[in-house]
């Protein structure tokens, strides 16, 4: 017993990814750790869609499975676990059958090289960003053959649509992507990376955001990617693949079930994807908020108590909803669970108010809470956009993003190598 | 960051090897015996991507990247988007073989007895392909490729890489005009 908690220790002080070090054990827990949280965020998720998007619309949303419809995420998995599994006759069965994992595994490969933190990431690649863009482009392959193998028109519309979509994006994505990555190569040594942590690193030494150097260089190619992302995971209002009013469901309009419900997975674990791609990229990961201006001690306190706060916080609101929740004794059962779920949630946030886990435990929280804003612009969207036109959808990809994109890689080439060119051009007025 | 050899020894061991080239050979037998185009092309796929793999185990960790993004992300959606609008049921018909099968074996055996000539061919007692694994070099796989392209003193092979790409700005200018009578 002494011996595992001394090993435990022992990790807990290490300062290298489980990849890096080669250990197995923990790379394994990482990647069980990432699974279950993935698949609780993307369960929070479903839940928090539906009831944001019913508050934009002044609606109540799922309010009848549990308290404020809280059950409802698990209500509607066991639904879609019980559903008969059909497979419609005409269709490629072992393609039909491929398909979604395709989707799947793409969606969550990529997690592999996230950075939640310095050391808390499952491996830190030498190619960290060009894995996750080349895996993730993988999951196009899912969508085309899922639409191509149930042999129907809607599908093979909404896959033709969805291809011709994602490879478009792509490029205006992988741009703004080598823009950021320009701006990690000036350094002394000046020379940059595309590993995930080191990305985050480079933020950290230069002492400011991406997202805000060379002043609106920065912004912009972060715009594009925010908008070829939107498109790269066929997410309203760019999500012609699956546009319910022209193709019913697009290209998983055949599919039932535990099947559809692994496209659900993906969809969202994509976004997930995407989205801390763009934090690791533009908005310095893991670091606090201001990690330079506000230094020392007493600010590092007060912003290790942030996580703990927030938890705290939710559980407020929980038990403040547990006093709202009607007398009536038939909501009785709904009224202690609601409570008890506030109770777990303000003892997860006591908990994190401990120092050794306060110091774990902040990266996580600062990656996951910008990923979380990026998920309400997500929905956001969905509730505020009408869905482009499919000629709108490829104007905008290769007339707009595109130039956009180039003029971008070659002045934030310009601007980073001034020095050496107003050297260069010294060089010639003095011959 | 870089794992040294003597603590952390490298990974890819024959068994990889044998596995990947297995896959590869078997893909690419299917890529050629499926009557369905859209099987052929999932069996390319999956040749594609054993191959990122054996890179990855050459430690060229970019290639490897960089060959998942544009052969299977890329080009291969391409092909999917055009293959998928073919009718099978007149693919199924089409006759699949032509009746050169014994010259083509002649060439494919042709070239594999050229490879195995060449691989074990000594010049001066020594073989062309040292025992062993590759040896890791002590430097980033993407800062070594930017160094043979880009490098003052050993940027060599900036020239050869531009008229790549200007042959494939040509192809695609040629497809362009052919496609389109009137621009």
């Amino acid at each position: 017993m002494h011996a595992i908690v001394q090993y435990i220790q022992s990790y807990l002080s290490s300062n290298e990814t489980p990849g890096t070090a080669g250990n197995f054990f923990w790379a394994t827990v990482y990647v069980l750790l990432v699974f279950v949280g993935l698949s609780i965020a993307v369960i929070a998720m479903n839940w928090l869609e539906r009831k944001i998007l019913a508050h934009m619309q002044v609606r109540l949303g799922p309010m009848r499975v549990g308290p404020h419809g809280l059950l409802q995420p698990i209500a509607d998995a066991l639904k879609l676990l019980l559903k008969e599994d059909i497979i419609p006759d005409g269709a490629d069965k072992v393609v039909f059958w491929i398909a979604p994992f395709i989707v799947v595994l793409a969606a969550f490969t990529v997690f592999v090289v996230v950075p939640f933190g310095p050391t808390h990431a499952i491996t830190d690649m030498n190619i960290g960003i060009l894995f996750m863009l080349g895996v993730s482009s993988l999951s196009v392959l899912g969508i085309v053959t899922a639409g191509w193998a149930s042999n129907s028109h809607y599908p093979l519309i909404g896959a033709l649509r969805s291809s011709a979509q994602m490879v478009s994006y792509e490029v205006a994505m992988g741009l703004a992507v080598v823009s950021a990555i320009l701006m990690t190569s000036l350094n002394e040594s000046s020379t940059g990376t595309l590993s995930m942590i080191g990305i985050v690193q480079a933020q950290q030494e230069q002492g400011v955001w991406f997202l805000f150097k060379f002043f609106p260089l920065g912004i912009i190619a972060f715009g594009i990617f925010a908008i070829a992302m939107v498109a790269e995971t066929n997410r309203a209002p760019f999500d012609l693949p699956e546009a319910e009013s022209e193709l019913t469901a697009g290209f998983h309009t055949e599919y039932s079930g535990f099947r559809w419900s692994l496209f659900f997975l993906a969809e969202y674990s994509a976004m997930i994807a995407v989205s801390s791609i763009a934090v690791t990229l533009w908005l310095g990961g893991w670091l606090r908020p201001f990690p330079n201006l506000l230094q020392g001690s007493t600010w590092e306190l007060a912003f290790s108590f942030v996580p703990g706060v927030t938890f705290l916080l939710l559980g407020a609101i929980c038990f403040y909803n547990t006093a709202r929740m009607p007398k009536h004794p038939l909501f009785k059962i709904q009224t202690l669970g609601l409570a008890g779920f506030g109770a777990v949630l303000a003892l997860i946030g006591l908990v994190m108010f401990l120092p050794p886990v306060r110091d774990r435990v902040g990266d996580i929280f600062w990656f996951s809470a910008k990923v979380a804003g990026f998920m309400y612009l997500y929905i956001w969207y969905r509730g505020t956009f009408p869905r482009y036109r499919f000629d709108q959808l490829m104007k905008v990809g290769w007339k707009v993003l595109l130039p956009t994109g180039l003029a971008l890689l070659i002045l934030t080439a310009v601007v980073g190598m001034r020095a050496e060119l107003l050297a260069q051009v010294k060089e010639v007025f003095q011959r | 960051m870089n794992p040294s050899l003597a603590s952390n020894p490298p990974v890819a061991t024959p068994f990889f090897f044998y596995g990947l080239a297995a896959i590869m050979i078997i893909g690419g037998i299917m890529v050629i015996t499926r009557k369905n185009a859209v099987h052929s092309a999932l069996a390319l796929i999956t040749t594609l991507l054993a191959q990122a793999a054996l890179y990855l185990m050459l430690y060229a960790p970019f290639v490897a990247g960089v060959q998942i993004i544009l052969y299977a992300g890329g080009i291969m959606v391409l092909f999917l988007f055009v293959i998928m609008l073919i009718s099978i049921e007149r693919a199924e018909k089409e006759r699949q073989f032509n009746k050169q099968w014994l010259v083509g074996i002649a060439a494919a055996g042709a070239l594999g007895g050229l490879f195995i000539t060449v691989y074990t061919t000594t010049t001066k007692g020594r073989v062309l392909f040292p025992e062993g694994r590759t040896s890791y070099v002590d430097m980033q796989n993407t800062q070594g490729i930017a160094n043979l392209l880009f490098d003052q003193h050993g940027g060599t092979y900036m020239f050869a890489f531009e008229i790549a790409s200007l042959l494939l700005l040509v192809a695609i200018i040629g497809a362009v005009v052919m496609a389109k009578k009137r621009i």
